[in-house]
């Protein structure tokens, strides 16, 4: 390892060969600007096209600026990141942007969280001195039912096409066009649903500006909530109260969830209930028809499908759909833990509180924008009555806060209301990647084997990396196990199964970044992936502190099955409970 | 965007093309100039289905085929027209030039004739600039034109 001294505004460096000089200057405190330029560390994701020119720095001796983040460290280079020559061009460039963008930032939903609005105050940006009556680059709007494109916003930054390729491999998003009339958009500039999209959001995640947004469902839930005939009910997913409180200047990682809870009862929701209880269901289910795949593999039943993949994910349920519509027989059929908590909540809990179908309203806040799209899928409704109506993610739900005039920090800790609301630590990790596979070994193991585990925690199946595996032993009977988070890694290791390079037993597959926590609908992580980290710890935490952390033994859970669904797989756990998949191939 | 329907062996001719490049995603370009030339554009089934051989997003494609002015994904005339635009040509008198051929013609830049014969494009300098103003019909090479002289030109196909 070959090491490079140089000065960045008079303080001397050392840094390994090959870094860069933006790199090098935030190892000593020096946060150069960026724009396109985005860097998520710890998940191996890097955005570097070198097109924006904000992070320009002067070199002392070359005869234009250097793009900081392109350009690597040189021995003995005296670099300037602050000098009049370099802000001038920094505000020059950032006005050439402005240009050919809408001035509409009040009215904009990204209003308060974009990256080019703030840059454009810390840069002093004043006036634009623009042609009179220049033209503006326009493009058609289009929204799905999770994702909105407005691309009169883009900036060719080019980070959801890294996401969207490289990252993903969904290959949906591409430059097109050239010059005043490039821009980012699927082929043949058709609408998101024709193209592969997957809706897991990422290019949502990372947009700079307002192009990419989220489809605000708000408004639907306040009216709603406002309707006397209707019972409005609400379910949250497990990484939501490890990321909510960001939303309200508080630390990454500060668990709120009894503080999210009394938030929604001062919302107005009938019922505060938790995803995590659906996450507890999942496993019985899943959990039940692994070791029934299993037991039956060990027998020699040679038309059993291994390995089981989970289907928690929306976004991965998608992926599999358009990308590998050869193998639709061999993730689990259970559905997700939105969808069977929407299940229940209107045939079990519907029938205990004499409510009509029609009259209650299952709302779920959610890390995603794919379940924005999940929950609208034909197959998930009874007669047009869809099991659950509408899916905010964790950012909605934040506006809905502020637009409530609730003061989120001073709210008092309160529980879930039951019998939906009680839940096990296995399902609180269902948050964050490993954790649904954790959870699934947890009662497995149990059932399978007949014994009590004698330590809860498979610290062997957590982590950060992309791609993990682990073998576990139930006794002498070794399951093996894979684990991908991202799209493209989930990728590698399903052409590994199917190639025979692999030999697992079950994988579990999350298509965020860091899963769950990751998930485009969190509040921004502005490429600090510090931030991912930080809730991925929490949810671990919460579950260490919980009394319960088998699924298995949720005292909701086996009293639901003694009075309404029988038992695992029974006819009527797979009515509710379990679904089918669609040859959905795109290219 | 056209009434191109893709056939069997439409199918087979494109993953000749690919097949010819190992169907190598690096080869993308190369692929599309020998589909064009196959072709004589690149609509979007066939950019389908060079996606599917060369198993990369029809995204990717598109990107690549509204990129470069080369590629079309519209139909050209039987003789495709390109007049020269470069600096040379221009101070030489090539907008004149371009007029005529559009009255003649009776057509803008970048629309084909209604009987298919001719389409008329623009490009920026083919490098011969000593013959400015330059027009480039099918691969034939017209220099040294004024206006009076494209009716003329016309006449021969």
């Amino acid at each position: 390892m070959e090491l490079i001294k140089l000065t960045i505004d008079n303080t001397p460096v050392e840094v390994e060969k090959g870094t860069t000089i933006y790199q090098a200057a935030k190892k000593i405190g020096i946060k150069i600007p960026a724009l396109c330029y985005m860097n998520l560390e710890h998940l191996g994701i890097e955005n570097r096209p070198g097109g924006c020119r904000i992070c320009v720095v002067e070199v002392a001796g070359r005869r234009n600026l250097a793009p900081s983040c392109s350009t690597s460290v040189m021995e003995g280079m005296v670099v300037k990141t602050n000098t009049p020559k370099v802000l001038n061009a920094r505000k020059t460039v950032m006005e050439l942007i402005l240009s050919d963008h809408p001035k509409d930032c009040l009215i904009c939903p990204s209003n308060g969280k974009c990256e080019l609005q703030s840059l454009a105050a810390t840069l002093g940006v004043r006036e634009i001195h623009s042609v009179e009556n220049a033209a503006m680059s326009t493009y058609r709007k289009d929204a799905s039912p999770s994702l909105k494109r407005d691309m009169d916003k883009c900036i060719m930054c080019r980070r959801c096409e890294t996401m969207c390729n490289e990252v993903q491999t969904v290959g949906a998003l591409s430059a097109v066009n050239r010059g005043f009339m490039a821009v980012v958009a699927p082929a043949f500039e058709q609408d998101l649903v024709k193209s592969p999209c997957t809706f897991c959001g990422q290019c949502v995640a990372v947009c700079p500006t307002g192009a990419l947004t989220e489809v605000d469902d708000t408004n639907k839930i306040i009216r709603a909530l406002a309707d006397p005939s209707k019972t409005v009910v609400v379910q949250t997913a497990p990484a939501v109260r490890a990321a909510l409180g960001e939303e309200f200047g508080l630390e990454p990682g500060t668990r709120v969830t009894g503080k999210m809870a009394a938030a929604l009862r001062r919302l107005g929701f009938a019922k505060v209930f938790d995803t995590d209880f659906a996450a507890d269901l999942t496993i019985m289910e899943e959990g039940t028809e692994l070791l029934d795949r299993i037991s039956k593999f060990l027998k020699g039943d040679k038309s059993v499908k291994l390995p089981i993949l989970t289907s928690c994910c929306p976004a991965w349920v998608n992926f599999f759909e358009t990308n590998y519509p050869d193998m639709l027989d061999v993730p689990s059929s259970a559905k997700s833990p939105q969808q069977m908590f929407g299940a229940i909540a209107k045939t079990y809990f519907a029938g205990k509180m004499n409510v009509k179908r029609e009259d209650l309203v299952v709302v779920s806040v959610m890390p995603c924008l794919a379940k924005k799209f999940e929950c609208q899928r034909d197959e998930f409704k009874v007669n047009g009555n869809p099991d659950v109506d509408y899916s905010i993610s964790t950012r909605e739900l934040a506006h809905l806060i502020k637009m409530a005039n609730i003061d989120f920090a001073s709210l008092p800790e309160e529980d879930f209301d039951q019998p939906l609301g009680e839940s096990t630590g296995a399902a609180v990790i269902f948050g964050t990647t490993g954790g649904v596979i954790e959870a699934a070994v947890r009662t497995a193991y149990e059932i399978f084997t007949g014994n009590k585990l004698n330590k809860i925690d498979f610290k062997e199946l957590r982590g950060l990396e992309g791609i993990r595996t682990a073998s576990i032993d139930f006794n002498g009977t070794m399951i093996n196990i894979g684990i991908a988070h991202q799209l493209g890694n989930a990728r590698k290791l399903l052409d590994g199964v199917r190639s025979g390079m692999y030999n697992f037993h079950a994988i579990e597959i999350m298509a965020c970044p860091g899963g769950c926590v990751g998930g485009a609908g969190q509040p921004y992580h502005h490429g600090d992936s510090s931030i991912i980290e930080a809730r991925h710890k929490a949810l671990y935490k919460e579950d260490e502190e919980k009394t319960i952390r088998k699924s298995h033994e949720n005292p909701y859970i086996i009293k639901l099955y003694e009075e309404f669904l029988g038992k695992p797989m029974s006819e009527t756990a797979h009515h509710l409970l379990h679904t089918h998949y669609f040859d959905k191939h795109k290219v | 965007m056209s009434n191109f329907k893709l056939q069997d062996c439409h199918k087979k001719q494109i993953k000749d093309i690919c097949d010819s490049f190992n169907n190598e995603p690096g080869e993308l370009i190369n692929v599309l100039h020998k589909t064009q030339g196959v072709f004589g554009y690149l609509p979007e089934d066939v950019q389908r289905e060079v996606a599917q051989n060369l198993n990369i997003p029809v995204a990717k494609v598109y990107g690549v085929v509204t990129f470069y002015s080369f590629f079309t994904m519209k139909p050209k005339g039987e003789h495709a027209i390109s007049l020269c635009l470069g600096t040379a040509c221009y101070v030489r008198g090539a907008e004149l030039v371009l007029d005529e051929f559009k009255k003649q013609l009776g057509i803008e830049v970048g629309q084909v004739t209604p009987d298919g014969k001719f389409s008329l494009d623009c490009l920026r300098c083919v490098g011969a600039c000593g013959l400015a103003p330059v027009v480039l019909i099918g691969d034939k090479v017209y220099g040294r034109l004024d206006p009076s002289k494209v009716k003329e030109i016309l006449a021969n196909y």
